[in-house]
């Protein structure tokens, strides 16, 4: 699969973007001088960490399909590895544990990789769902049971079902899009990402009121209209990414943003619960992987199907 | 040499899948990583243990640093043998000695008086009960009166236990963490109850929170 013209114009963008961002840090860190600014600091380090996320996505495009599957899959990995860690588990959950780990992932990666879309849309909600229980059940422990393998479950929908929903955008045959599959990821991650770094802009710039104390403390109403009114028509200038026109585009972004958001604040109430600020200490600046991909998470399966319903014949 | 290399391999695959496996990463809390010559004194859940302190040091200091290990577990033939001797060169303990006690320390002493730095498990074996901390052996003690000058660092491994369950043989995949503490030296005028007390409250201290479901 070559890359398409659209996607190296997208990375030229995303590369003028972060030159701006990164001229725009420096330039704060010398103006806070000798006072160290710690909100400073972390934007450094998050703007450094965005130049590798975005040298990983590129390297995995020009791979193609292949390297997008397995860049996913391994954020599969290293999320439920963060998701479990902060879950209650026994001695008696270690054979599911072992499933979900080194069955699950290779094989709802793998039925991606064969496009075989009648299976990896309900090989985990459908088959992992009942087997995961049986293989725990069978160790004799019923210690909080149930809540030992909702957890598990939960796990593997957040952390594989719905992230192999991403590279699953590969497997749509939408008529005229043919060799093009690439940009509707492109699409996606940018949208909702940059609507994460623009909530965080206008939220930094023009944050008041908080939207959601219980949740987080970091998220207010000016960031949260702001963002996602920015990345919506970020979307929509988009638009050549994708299948549709720029008003369909403006309103897939508006919907994945928005589901993004929430996905936010879901996976900070689990955080909260859990006692935790962080999911891990991966990524720089940002938190764990998990901490990335949360707004990715919720958004791709249903951008995923509403492109389905209505693009694919 | 070949005998090197492939150890110097097998070691550097040994960090990288402790690595994937547990993403380790250390917290230096108490002091910072520095090139001179200390015991780390560590929990000790699981026969990964060692592994996860030894991946998280630095490489000018991974060279330097032994674990003390069973000599009945490590010291045999064969790959667990290779990886005890050759691989991560480990100072071997003869638990099951006739005349237990000094003779059975004399080869840490030996290593530390050659110079070099130690990770060692004061419980004297896995902790698989539900006790934080098992007891710890008087061998610290010991070793700390041999070598006075030797800074003890003190190092919390946490989550190791839920990778490696007591009775699994294969790893899950959850992340784990070191937390290095302040380094302690024996007082002149410690008592062995004294020195004990305090270098059992300085791992525990070490030890995250405890989550509860």
């Amino acid at each position: 699969m070559s890359l398409p013209q659209e996607a190296i114009t997208l990375f030229l963008g995303l590369a003028g973007v972060l030159v701006a961002a990164t001229a725009v840090g420096q330039a704060l860190k010398r103006r806070a001088g000798c006072a160290q600014s710690s909100t400073v600091e972390n934007l450094n380090a998050r703007v450094f960490a965005w130049w590798v996320m975005v040298a990983l996505i590129g390297v995995a495009f020009l791979v193609g399909k292949a390297g997008v599957i397995l860049l996913f899959a391994f954020a599969s990995f290293a999320a439920l590895r963060e998701f479990i860690t902060l879950t209650y588990t026994r001695r008696g959950d270690h054979w599911a544990l072992m499933l979900a780990f080194f069955v699950g992932i290779p094989v709802q990666y793998y039925l991606v990789w064969i496009e075989w879309y009648g299976l990896y849309s309900i090989f985990i909600p459908v088959y992992g769902f009942l087997i995961l229980p049986i293989v725990a059940v069978v160790r004799g422990d019923t210690t909080h049971f149930l809540s030992r393998i909702a957890s598990l479950q939960w796990g593997l929908m957040i952390c594989v079902f719905c992230v192999s929903h991403i590279p699953a955008l590969l497997t749509l045959d939408i008529p005229g899009f043919e060799g093009k599959k690439l940009l509707l990821v492109a699409f996606l991650v940018t949208v909702v990402q940059g609507s994460d770094v623009l909530q965080y802009v206008f939220g930094k710039l023009f944050g008041r009121r908080k939207v959601a104390p219980a949740l987080s403390p970091s998220k207010t109403w000016e960031g949260l209209v702001g963002g996602v009114a920015s990345a919506t028509v970020l979307g929509a200038g988009l638009w050549w990414l994708t299948p549709f026109s720029p008003a369909q585009a403006a309103a897939m972004a508006l919907v994945t943003c928005l589901m993004g958001f929430f996905g936010g604040l879901v996976l900070s109430a689990i955080k909260r619960d859990r006692g935790v600020k962080d999911w891990g200490r991966m990524i720089e600046g940002h938190g764990g992987m998990l901490d990335r991909l949360d707004s990715v998470i919720f958004a791709a399966p249903i951008f995923f199907h509403l492109t389905r319903f209505w693009y694919v014949p | 040499m070949l005998t090197r290399l492939s150890a110097r391999l097998v070691a550097m695959s040994v960090a990288g899948l402790a690595r994937v496996l547990t993403g380790v990463l250390p917290n230096w809390r108490g002091c910072l990583p520095e090139a001179r010559q200390r015991v780390y004194i560590a929990n000790h859940t699981s026969h990964g243990d060692f592994v996860l302190i030894w991946t998280v040091l630095p490489h000018a200091l991974r060279r330097q640093t032994r674990p003390v290990a069973a000599l009945d577990y490590w010291g045999g033939g064969g790959m667990r043998g290779f990886i005890g001797r050759e691989v991560f060169n480990a100072v071997l303990i003869d638990r099951k000695a006739a005349a237990p006690g000094q003779d059975a320390l004399a080869v840490v002493i030996d290593a530390v008086g050659a110079g070099a730095s130690l990770i060692y498990f004061p419980e004297g074996t896995r902790n698989t009960t539900d006790e934080v901390l098992l007891p710890l052996k008087s061998g610290l003690y010991r070793l700390a009166r041999a070598r006075p000058d030797i800074e003890i660092v003190p190092a919390w491994i946490d989550n190791m236990a839920r990778v490696m369950p007591k009775g699994e043989f294969l790893p899950v995949p959850l992340l784990c963490s070191v937390t290095f503490g302040t380094p302690l030296l024996l007082q002149p005028d410690e008592d062995k109850a004294a020195f004990m007390g305090r270098a059992r409250d300085a791992l525990l201290a070490l030890k995250p929170e405890e989550r509860d479901r």
